[in-house]
């Protein structure tokens, strides 16, 4: 979806602003909401793909004026409710009104924390043969799904070159919706700034994205 | 802190109390609701934070990349498959699939970003700090890279390639910095000392030997 979460390349937001000796946490309830997030994910009620989408479906103005934390939180809550792990009213009330939903890989407990501590793995075997290797022009489709993308704006229609295969793993825009893992061939493509940018781009910079076999053409 | 999330908010930021207080009547909430659906276990959402808060971390990352100093063969290793080269270092957390190392050189300096969310590499480097995950970075960083370096104090020489690594994937980057100069002789354990957290996403470089920290 063309959301504001796609910010690549825009312009207004400011210089960076580090905080010196930053807290992993600035408030206890943004560790409440991520432990909640892993551990709702880990008992297989959604994967990562939908969370991120989620939070991208958020109403711009909430997702530019939204804490990190805040923005998982009310992802989270829609994709609970939307799902029918919670109901509505519940939220409101803050307690369990309805019996719950059962979860694909049940009750998250304390035996379960370790196995979360490593990322999951999302590659898969390879349904075809990879369409591109190393060296190849490419362009990036002109595409603006309504839904879950990987492909950033800022790169649509622009030609880049493929530097490296990460071999085919599960598609985030099948996945987020739900559609199933849909396995593509993923590439590392480099893009010359001036070819993003305009002519008056620093020539000594390139950018490269990680890009699923669906967003590219040959050139 | 995995038993006194009811406490501290308070002590953090008086002018926002309002919104914070709302936030912890919400989360609250949720988190009463899941607890009494049977979902999930509060004591096992006290123990994933308290993993997070323990067990990853900048320390991980940094002791990757001071072995890959004074390693060549797990350096090559490294930038071969960084997956496979962490996990022989039994003393670092495990790391997931897809990790890759890209060696900073004179020649090329790299940066790391993830312009649609905040993908990073949290059992190398721990959970990512709130500038790289908002909005100044994420939106320049891809076009004005020498632009946010100069935001964080830092210069790359003009003759030097600058490589901005989106992390639109699963893939996580990190940077393997130079070993500053003046180091020879040293131990992986000094040499840990001087990478940091910045070093590693390439908005920093390591520290250097002698200065004050």
């Amino acid at each position: 979806m063309n959301g504001v979460h796609d910010m690549g390349g825009m312009d207004g937001f400011g210089k960076v602003e580090a905080e010196p000796n930053e807290p992993m946490f600035h408030a206890a309830w943004e560790a409440r909401v991520m432990a909640m997030v892993r551990a709702m994910g880990a008992a297989g009620a959604f994967n990562i793909d939908t969370s991120r989408f989620y939070r991208e479906a958020l109403p711009p103005h909430v997702y530019l004026g939204s804490s990190y934390y805040k923005k998982w939180l009310l992802g989270l809550q829609d994709l609970l409710v939307d799902k029918g792990y919670v109901a509505a009213d519940e939220v409101k009330a803050g307690h369990a009104l309805a019996p719950a939903r059962p979860l694909k890989r049940g009750k998250f407990t304390t035996d379960d924390v370790e196995r979360i501590m490593v990322r999951g793995k999302f590659g898969r075997p390879a349904p075809a043969p990879a369409k591109f290797k190393a060296g190849d022009r490419v362009r990036a489709r002109n595409i603006h799904p309504p839904t879950h993308t990987r492909l950033p704006r800022y790169v649509r229609g622009h030609v880049g070159v493929v530097e490296r295969d990460h071999g085919c793993q599960v598609f985030p825009d099948s996945a987020a919706i739900e559609a199933g893992e849909n396995p593509q061939w993923l590439y590392t493509v480099v893009f010359y700034a001036a070819e993003l940018w305009g002519a008056d781009a620093d020539p000594t910079v390139k950018i490269s994205i990680d890009a699923f076999e669906p967003y590219l053409e040959p050139v | 802190m995995a038993h006194d999330h009811d406490h501290d908010d308070h002590d953090h930021d008086h002018e926002h109390g309002s919104e914070l207080s709302e936030m912890q009547i919400r989360v609250r909430a949720l988190e009463s609701i899941l607890t009494e659906k049977g979902y999930v276990e509060p004591a096992a959402l006290d123990a994933i934070i308290e993993a997070y808060e323990t067990k990853i971390g900048p320390h991980n990352g940094a002791r990757v990349v001071a072995k890959a100093w004074t390693d060549p063969e797990f350096k090559q290793a490294l930038l071969k498959d960084a997956t496979a080269a962490v996990s022989t270092l039994g003393h670092v957390s495990r790391v997931g699939d897809h990790l890759v190392a890209v060696e900073n050189t004179p020649e090329r300096h790299n940066m790391v970003v993830c312009t649609l969310c905040s993908c990073y590499p949290w059992e190398m480097l721990g959970l990512p700090p709130v500038w790289y995950k908002a909005a100044p970075y994420r939106s320049r960083a891809v076009k004005d890279p020498r632009g946010v370096l100069a935001d964080f104090g830092v210069t790359v020489p003009r003759e030097t390639e600058i490589r901005v690594w989106d992390s639109t994937a699963e893939t996580r980057f990190l940077v393997l910095p130079m070993r500053p100069k003046g180091t020879e002789g040293w131990s992986e354990e000094q040499l840990a000392e001087l990478v940091t957290r910045d070093s590693m996403i390439g908005t920093g470089f390591p520290k250097t030997p002698g200065a004050p920290s």
